[in-house]
Formats: structure tokens, C-alpha cells, sequence
């Protein structure tokens, strides 16, 4: 959430990170506190416009005094925390849990996770092959306490087809990590929709409807919210999910429009994501005080009005 | 709340059924007809949100007359309780009890956990899948599924039926054979099996030595006169004596620590939750008791469910609840029977209510029935459970005798650890911890299991060896000892020669082990270790509850890990797949939000370092 700037004036306390004092306000969180000092701690599930949830531990660090790793994402700094965000005990959670992520979800659009995986020397191939994808609905259709062992020859997965049900945005939970991010944005915290909830349990639990009903018949408004807040790309537009699967997706020939959006009064903040001169999906800034990153179906899917151009104008820009 | 539904209406009988829990609707925004009234005046808001807490009781009522939860019962409770459908089904689909498809009416729990796995479940299993089809086959009057530890370890190898219906019915069949379930398939449930009285659970029952199982195979646990003429609600007038502040003094100077795993000071605990500001607070005993090898709650729930009752009023008292929930395991139909009839009398005696016993304070307790979840056990997933969420533990801090269920300060503790508050008080709490040693204090129950000749719970004073224990329960001459699996799928293995080790808090703690809920399996030369520690692996995968990646993700791989391994196909080597175990347990423990993921790793550890099931690869 935008922060609001009350004036009291803030205290300041004493911690220790990897060795050095720094003095950071009160209330802030170690990751607040180690990314001001410079430190990279990888986050996954925590989203600047939610309430964390602590759930995929990539962020953990050592603090003197507790007997297990931290979420350095929700933990908040204490005067006199002494904090290793170095230590070998941090690194290698960090390191296993891109390694078990990786073992079992299809991480290739999660954006900067390569990048840790190199830096962390993490090996998800290390539990072996990745078993057979599952068909649809199989892993819906799971019931919780019942799972069915294997001979451990293979890699439980939870790769499986996306989900195409509707027109706006894709489902491909092979991608996802479960950081619930999506269902906190559909849910109380954003979109009071409550379309979609974690459903089922331990490896099995997913992000579902009711009875894994496809998204038309849910409760779903097509806001797009979750697919703000997805960081692995489970949940993308159509168009760009159609783009990617066509192997037409490319980042140098697409550009980045800001604008009104122009339906309603609220006028909230867009971003336009342009390639060869189509929009393929509108996001919005996180730090917009009005929209704070989400928008309504019109604002966020309805932008089709704006490129309906007749054949022979495809070449050109709308503002030509 | 706006809410949007599926197209999809519940039976009559599944109305019914939810309506008996609920009452009928009110509007026709409930889910009842809809008048002209209803035109005019929505409903929704703070009130009907606060119905949540309802929706686990409501899919026990369907699932329980039905046997399965259909989209139009589900849609009908979500109508009544204003639920999101995606959030109940969410919550539903997260216990191992319900069913999202129709299933025949009986369904028979196999236990295939450490104990029923060493005692012979693999061949019930084998016979019940060729009687009837694989696990969950949908057609005919009867299925099956595996289940994890039932709390029958005694008596394994176990199986609990379910027969659906109006009322639902449930039947304990210990020691079970695939013939006795297959032979009687068409026999009414009551007569599949007849269950021994509970003292058959406690060898040294009548022994007058006993403090918390005294009553147990000696009073008649259904009576509250009985109760009453053998000291109860002794301790209840005693406190009222002391005062709220009297009662934690003692129960800080009796040094009690709790029972149900952590071992956190009782005292300690009462005394903060007293202290809150907050008025509105809550006490939760947990009785959800899943640790494979544990089910000495059970047996103080059967044998002296009173006991129970009046150590919670205790609680209430001294720490200023009103409002106390039992959360039961939903496999312990005795123990529900005993203790909901334990309440009513208590209430019609007054012994409950707005006044109990004319004292001048008010206490009551609901049960809330668990479905099928270890992980409801933890102490903060208790209240998602109870307040109609999936049962998730939360973050701590804060803590629950800070913010606990409904956000209100509360006390959990653990049904043994509340029973012992009541020699506290009618003896003292220094005379209490003159018993057992300086930091063990009183007398501790465990749960005798696996290879010995007289299985079932013993209680002990603190500082008793694991051999006194053992001999007491006598091994089989023929069949020798090779370890002991103490503190139960959570806890570690020890050796055969490691009997000495005192069973005590600081004892097993100095031995690198841990006394975990008092579970003391012994395992002879003819199990097959292997095979128990793909099983415990097993049991992690499946009550994750999924939130975090290190369990939810490294307890699949341990398991994966181990099977290969005792299968002899390790990946790479021997050394690199126990290695991988090592680096994943690693993880688990230090990165894992709650006690499963991080306890997860321990036994399996135990038995490559202690007992070296995989001597190459020990450790040095
Ligand atoms: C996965 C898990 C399951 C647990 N299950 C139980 C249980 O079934 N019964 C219980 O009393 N404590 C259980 N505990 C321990 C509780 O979290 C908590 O420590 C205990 O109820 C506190 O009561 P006590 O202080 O009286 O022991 C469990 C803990 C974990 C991590
Ligand atoms: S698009 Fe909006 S309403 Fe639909 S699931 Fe996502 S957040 Fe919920
Ligand atoms: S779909 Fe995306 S936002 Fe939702 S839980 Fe999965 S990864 Fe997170
Ligand atoms: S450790 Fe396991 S059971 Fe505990 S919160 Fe994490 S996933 Fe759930
Ligand atoms: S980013 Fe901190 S736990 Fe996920
Ligand atoms: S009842 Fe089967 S292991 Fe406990």
C-alpha cells in the first residue's frame, strides 16, 4: 500500500547486518531495512501492494537468537537485531528453495529468477527427471491426505495444461509457486471478488474456484488483479500468453505507454504494454496513490476500441 | 458481501441436513424461499459474516448424512453462512474427511501408519482392494481409503468405518482383517465389531499409584455422580478458594510444562493470558491428537471425559474465559460420545453455564470436530480451523495468548496437560513437583506401541528409564528389540542399547531425542524399517498444509528420496541421495513456517545417524 505520511516523526533503531550498525525506523522490515543498506535478498511471494504472507521462504536470513531462519519480507526490525542475511544456513535455504520451486513448477517466466539460481549454484534438475505432465483436471481433482507414491524415479511436478476458459487471461498453474498473492488481490485486500482460493492441501493445494468450475462460471469480474500481483506469469492476458505460445513475444520491439484511463471519473493510472503496434496487456503503477496497481475490467481488458484500425492502417499509430 | 453463486440447488435432504444444524433460513438472502419482504431488505454485513466460524460444522452435517458434499449443498451453506463458494470449497477441500463426489454410503479408514504398518495393514489393504475395488472405487456400498494413525495403536492393526446417514454412524474395528470388513458388508455397522472397554487400553488401571488415569477403568465415565464421588470437582471448589491468582501461582509453582509437544510452561501461559487487556478470551483444548503413535488423550477422553470438563472450567477461571472449544479429531467417535455427554450434564448441573456451581463466574464449552487435518493440531492452525478457515498456521508472533481464536487472547493447551491441573490443585502445586525431577515435574503418560507384549498407555513419574517403561509393557522373547521411535512420526529413533535414556524433558533432550507427546514405539527385528520411514515420509507429504515451499515441496522429495533409496535405485549413489536428504531436511527445518516442516526430517535423520539403516552413508 501507497505509505501515508502521518509527520510523526519516526524513531530510529540500532540493528546489526552482516557485521555493521545501521540505524533504520522502527516498524520497517528486515528486507526494508537490508535493501536500504544495498543487501539483494530474492523475494517471491511478497508483493509491495499486499500484506505478506511469508509463504515461500526465498527471503530468509539468520537472526541471532532464533532458533529456525526468518522471513526477512514480514519479520520486522527489533533494536539490538543482530542479522546474518549471509550466512550459510540463509543461503542454503535460499538455494533449496529455489531448488524445490524449480523442481516442480515451470519457472521460465518468472522475471529475475534465473538470475538467482545462478547466484545460489541451485540444481533443480538434482531430484531427477520431472514426471509426465498431469491431464486436465487430474491434479483438480485431488483429495487431500491421498496422495499416490511413486518409485521415486521422477519428480513430482505440478505441470499441467493451462487453463483456457475465457477470453482475457490464462490460468497456467504449472507455473505457479502458490505465494497467494492472487487470492489476497481477489479477496478482502483488493477486489472483495473472492473468485478464486487455495483449495486442497500439501503438494495438491492450488488456486481454484469452487469445484475447479472454469472462470465463467465463477464469481470472477475480469479485473485482472491477480494477474497484476502473479509473479511467475501463472496468470498473463490472453494476448500475451497467445504471443508467447506463438514464439512471437519480443521484449526489444515493445514499448511501455502511460496514460488515463478513460472510462470512468476515477481516472485511474495505465500502463500500456505495446508490440508492433498492439496492446497486449495494461498494467498499473504499484505506487499509483489512486489505483495502487489495480484496475476494473474496463480499464484493464477493454482496450480494444483504441486499435480498430481498418487493414490498411495496421502499419500506422493511432496518433498518425 | 456481494456474493455470486453456482447454479446448482441443494436436495431436500441436504437442506435438511444443514438446516438441522442451523435452523431453518430466515429470507430468502439465506438460501429459504424468497417473500415479498425480502424485496426490500437485504441481508449481509458484520452480522452474517460472523457466522463463519460455522461452515466447518455445517460440511460435517452434509458430509456426514451424505457422505459427500455436492456443489448444491455447498452452495446452499455458503448462502446460509455468507461464504464466498471458492473460500469453502477451499476449506473444504483441505480435510481428508470430506468427499466431493458421490461415494457409498459406508467408508472403511484403513490405518496404514508405523504401528498398523508393522502390525500387518499392508495385507487389510491388499484384501479390501481385492474385495472391493482400489482405494475410493465409487460404485457399491462400501470403499475404502488409506488412513493415517487412527489413535488405536493398541490395538493394531486399525480401521474406523463411517456409515453416512440420519444419524451418521461411526464404528471402531481394532485388530481389523479385510475379512471382518468384507464379511460384514452387509451387516448393520453396529455389529461389525464390539469395542473393548477403555481400561483395556490401560494395563495398570485400578493401580492406586495412578494420579491422571485413577478414575480410568474404575468410575464410569458416562456418570457425573460417579464422577463427583471419586473427587471430582474437588479442584474446582479448591480454586474457587484460591482465587484466579491463586490457581496460576500454583500452577507456576507445580512447574507443569505441556504436554502436547512443545513442552512450553503451563504457568507461564495461564499467567499471560490473564494479564491481556482484551476481556473477550478464549480457552482451546487440543484434542485433535494425530501424531502416528499417540492416543493417550483419547484414553482420558473415554475413561474420564469429566476430568477433562472441570480442568477447562479451572482454565476459564483463572484466566478469565468464558467460552472454551474442545477441537477433537474427527476419528474418535468415543471420545465425542463420552465428552458431549460429559457436557450436558455438566450444564444441566450447573456446572457449566452463565453460573457455574453458584461460584459467580460463567464458563461453557463446545466441541468442534476436526475432519481428517494433523496440521489442525498445531496451535495457531486450531483457529483457522474452528473460526471456518483452511487450517493454515499463521505467523507468530503474534502469539495466540496475545492474538489467538477470533484475534482474542487464548489459551491452548493440550487435554494431558489440563487433566494434571487438577492433582495441582487438591494437592498443591509445590507437593506436584516434588514428583518426577526438578525441571520434569508430576507424572507423564505415554503411549506404548509396536513390539511388546502389553501395548497401550502407562503413567509414570518423570525419571523412570525407557527401560522401566518397556519392561513393564514386556518385550517378546523371540522377537528382539532393535530400536525405539520415541515422540512418534516427529520425534527420533534410538537404539536398543540407548535404554537408559531417562524420559524426562532434559534426559531425551541430552540424548539428542525428544519425548514429543510421549509416544515410545518399540520396533523388533522383523519390521521393516525401511518401509516405516517411507511411511513417515509419506504421512509429512500428506499433512502439509501447503503453505510454504520448503514442506510443501521437501517433504515430496524426502519421500521420493526414500523410496528409491530403500528400493536400492538411489539417484547417482548411496551418499549423494542421503545427502540430498540431509540438504532438503536442512531446509525444512530451518525454513519451514511451523513444527511439521520442521520436525519433518528428524525421525528419518535418527535412523541414518542413530540406528544407520543406510550404514555406508552414515555420517561420521
Ligand atoms: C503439526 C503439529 C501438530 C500438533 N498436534 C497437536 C495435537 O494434536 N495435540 C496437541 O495437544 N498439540 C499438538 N501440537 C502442539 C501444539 O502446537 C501446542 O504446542 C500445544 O497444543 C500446546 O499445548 P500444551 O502447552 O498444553 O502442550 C502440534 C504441533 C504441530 C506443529
Ligand atoms: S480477475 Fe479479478 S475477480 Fe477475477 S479472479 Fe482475478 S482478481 Fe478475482
Ligand atoms: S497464480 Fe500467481 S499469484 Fe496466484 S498463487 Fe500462483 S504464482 Fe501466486
Ligand atoms: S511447515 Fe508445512 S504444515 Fe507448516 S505451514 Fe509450512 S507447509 Fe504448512
Ligand atoms: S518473500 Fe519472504 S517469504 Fe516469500
Ligand atoms: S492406529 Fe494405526 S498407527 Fe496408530
Amino acid at each position: 500500500m501507497t505509505a501515508v505520511q502521518l509527520g510523526l516523526p519516526t524513531r530510529l533503531v540500532d540493528i546489526t547486518v552482516d557485521g555493521e550498525t545501521v540505524r533504520v525506523p522502527e516498524g520497517s522490515t528486515i528486507l526494508d531495512a537490508c535493501t536500504a543498506e544495498g543487501k539483494s535478498i530474492p523475494t517471491l511471494c511478497y508483493g509491495d501492494t499486499l500484506t505478506p504472507v511469508n509463504a515461500c521462504r526465498v527471503c530468509m536470513v539468520e537472526v541471532e537468537g532464533s532458533r529456525t531462519l526468518v522471513p526477512s519480507c514480514s519479520r520486522k526490525v527489533e533494536s539490538g537485531m543482530v542479522i546474518r542475511t549471509d550466512s550459510e544456513r540463509a543461503t542454503h535455504s535460499r538455494k533449496l528453495v529455489l531448488e524445490l520451486l524449480g523442481s516442480s513448477v515451470d519457472l521460465s517466466t518468472t522475471p529475475k529468477i534465473a538470475g538467482w539460481i545462478a547466484e545460489y549454484g541451485a540444481k533443480p534438475e538434482r531430484f531427477g527427471e520431472p514426471a509426465q505432465p498431469a491431464s486436465e483436471g487430474e491434479l483438480d481433482a485431488r483429495r487431500a491426505g491421498h496422495h499416490h507414491s511413486t518409485d521415486g524415479s521422477f519428480a513430482a511436478t505440478m505441470h499441467q495444461p493451462p487453463k483456457i476458459d475465457n477470453d482475457l487471461y490464462v490460468r497456467d498453474l504449472g507455473k505457479c509457486i502458490l505465494c497467494y498473492k492472487c487470492v489476497d488481490a481477489c479477496g478482502t485486500q483488493w477486489q472483495n471478488s473472492f473468485a478464486i482460493a487455495v483449495a486442497g492441501r500439501g503438494f495438491d493445494a492450488r488456486i481454484s474456484t469452487e469445484f475447479s468450475v472454469p472462470l465463467t462460471d465463477s464469481a470472477c469480474v475480469y479485473c485482472g488483479n491477480c494477474v497484476e500481483v502473479c509473479p511467475t506469469g501463472a496468470l498473463t492476458p490472453k494476448l500475451e500468453h497467445d504471443l508467447r505460445a506463438e514464439g512471437r513475444l519480443d521484449e526489444s520491439k515493445q514499448t511501455q505507454t502511460t496514460t488515463i484511463c478513460s472510462y470512468c471519473g476515477v481516472g485511474c493510472s495505465l500502463t500500456l504494454h505495446v508490440q508492433d503496434n498492439q496492446i497486449f496487456k495494461v498494467t498499473s503503477p504499484h505506487d499509483s496513490s489512486v489505483t495502487h496497481g489495480n484496475l476494473c475490467i474496463k480499464g484493464r481488458f477493454g482496450f480494444q476500441h483504441v486499435q480498430n484500425f481498418a487493414p490498411n492502417d495496421q502499419a500506422k499509430s493511432p496518433a498518425d | 458481501m456481494d456474493l455470486h453463486f453456482l447454479d446448482a440447488s441443494p436436495s431436500a435432504e441436504e437442506r435438511a441436513a444443514v438446516d438441522g444444524l442451523l435452523g431453518a433460513p430466515e429470507t430468502g438472502w439465506e438460501g429459504g424461499e424468497r417473500t415479498a419482504s425480502d424485496w426490500h431488505l437485504a441481508e449481509g454485513g458484520h452480522e452474517s459474516r460472523s457466522r463463519r466460524h460455522r461452515l466447518l460444522p455445517a460440511l460435517h452435517a452434509v458430509n456426514d448424512r451424505l457422505g459427500w458434499i455436492s456443489q448444491g449443498a455447498l452452495n446452499y451453506i455458503c448462502q446460509r453462512l455468507t461464504v464466498p463458494p471458492a473460500e469453502a470449497y477451499g476449506v473444504a477441500s483441505f480435510y481428508a474427511l470430506f468427499s466431493f463426489k458421490p461415494t457409498p454410503k459406508r467408508v472403511v479408514h484403513v490405518c496404514t501408519d508405523i504401528v498398523c504398518k508393522a502390525a500387518g495393514s499392508d495385507a487389510v489393504r491388499a484384501g479390501l482392494s481385492k474385495g472391493l475395488g482400489p482405494e475410493g472405487a465409487g460404485s457399491g456400498k462400501v470403499t475404502w481409503h488409506e488412513s493415517p494413525c487412527l489413535g488405536l495403536c493398541e490395538r493394531a492393526p486399525a480401521a474406523l468405518v463411517i456409515e453416512a446417514g440420519d444419524p451418521q454412524r461411526q464404528q471402531v474395528v481394532a485388530p481389523v482383517t479385510a475379512r471382518s470388513i468384507l464379511d460384514a458388508a452387509d451387516m448393520p455397522i453396529q455389529e461389525l465389531a464390539s469395542e473393548p472397554p477403555v481400561a483395556a487400553a490401560v494395563p495398570q488401571a485400578g493401580d492406586p499409584q495412578l494420579k491422571l488415569l485413577r478414575r480410568v477403568g474404575v468410575g464410569d465415565p458416562t456418570s457425573l455422580a460417579d464422577y463427583r464421588s471419586r473427587g471430582g470437582y474437588q479442584a474446582l471448589r479448591q480454586a474457587v478458594r484460591l482465587g484466579p491468582a491463586g490457581v496460576i501461582r500454583e500452577v507456576l509453582d507445580s512447574k507443569l510444562v505441556g504436554r502436547g509437544g512443545a513442552a512450553f510452561p503451563t504457568g507461564r501461559k495461564w499467567d499471560a493470558v490473564a494479564r491481556q487487556p482484551v476481556q473477550t478470551r478464549y480457552v482451546v483444548c487440543n484434542a485433535d491428537e494425530s501424531e502416528p503413535g499417540t492416543f493417550k488423550d483419547r484414553v482420558i477422553m473415554e475413561g474420564d471425559p469429566f476430568s477433562l470438563i472441570e480442568a477447562m472450567t479451572i482454565a476459564g477461571y483463572a484466566t478469565g474465559c468464558r467460552q472454551g472449544f474442545v477441537y477433537l479429531r474427527g476419528e474418535y467417535p468415543r471420545a465425542l460420545a463420552r465428552l458431549q455427554n460429559a457436557i450436558d450434564q455438566a450444564r444441566e448441573h450447573g456446572l457449566l453455564g452463565p453460573d457455574v456451581m453458584r461460584f459467580g463466574f460463567g464458563f461453557d464449552i463446545e466441541i468442534r470436530r476436526g475432519a481428517g487435518a494433523y496440521i489442525c493440531g498445531e496451535e495457531t492452525a486450531i483457529f483457522g480451523s474452528i473460526e471456518g478457515f483452511r487450517g493454515e498456521p499463521r505467523t507468530k508472533p503474534p502469539f495466540p495468548v496475545e492474538k489467538g481464536l477470533f484475534g482474542k487472547p487464548t489459551l491452548v493447551n493440550n487435554v494431558e496437560t489440563l487433566v494434571n491441573v487438577l492433582p495441582i490443585l487438591t494437592e498443591g502445586g509445590p507437593a506436584f513437583a516434588s514428583v518426577g525431577t526438578g525441571t520434569s515435574t508430576g507424572t507423564k503418560l505415554f503411549c506404548l506401541s509396536g513390539a511388546v507384549q502389553r501395548p497401550g498407555i502407562y503413567e509414570l513419574p518423570f525419571g523412570a528409564t525407557l527401560r522401566d517403561l518397556i519392561e513393564l509393557a514386556g518385550t517378546f522373547e523371540d522377537r528382539p528389540l532393535r530400536a525405539v521411535l520415541l515422540g512418534g512420526a516427529a520425534g527420533s529413533f534410538v537404539r536398543a542399547d540407548e535404554l537408559d535414556i531417562p524420559l524426562t524433558f532434559e534426559g531425551t533432550r541430552e540424548a539428542g531425542s525428544t519425548l514429543g507427546s510421549g509416544v515410545v514405539v518399540a520396533i523388533d527385528d522383523l519390521t521393516d524399517l525401511g518401509a516405516m520411514l517411507v511411511r513417515i515420509a509419506g504421512f509429512f507429504r500428506d499433512e502439509s498444509c501447503g503453505q510454504c515451499v520448503p514442506c510443501r515441496v521437501g517433504t515430496v522429495r524426502q519421500e521420493e528420496a526414500l523410496t528409491r533409496i530403500t528400493a536400492g535405485r538411489p539417484k547417482g549413489s548411496l551418499k549423494q541421495d542421503v545427502l540430498l536428504l540431509r540438504e532438503v531436511g536442512q531446509a525444512m527445518r530451518d525454513a519451514s513456517i511451523c513444527g511439521l516442516g520442521q520436525t519433518a526430517w528428524n525421525a528419518v535423520e535418527s535412523a541414518i545417524d542413530r540406528l544407520g539403516v543406510f550404514e555406508e552413508a552414515k555420517s561420521s
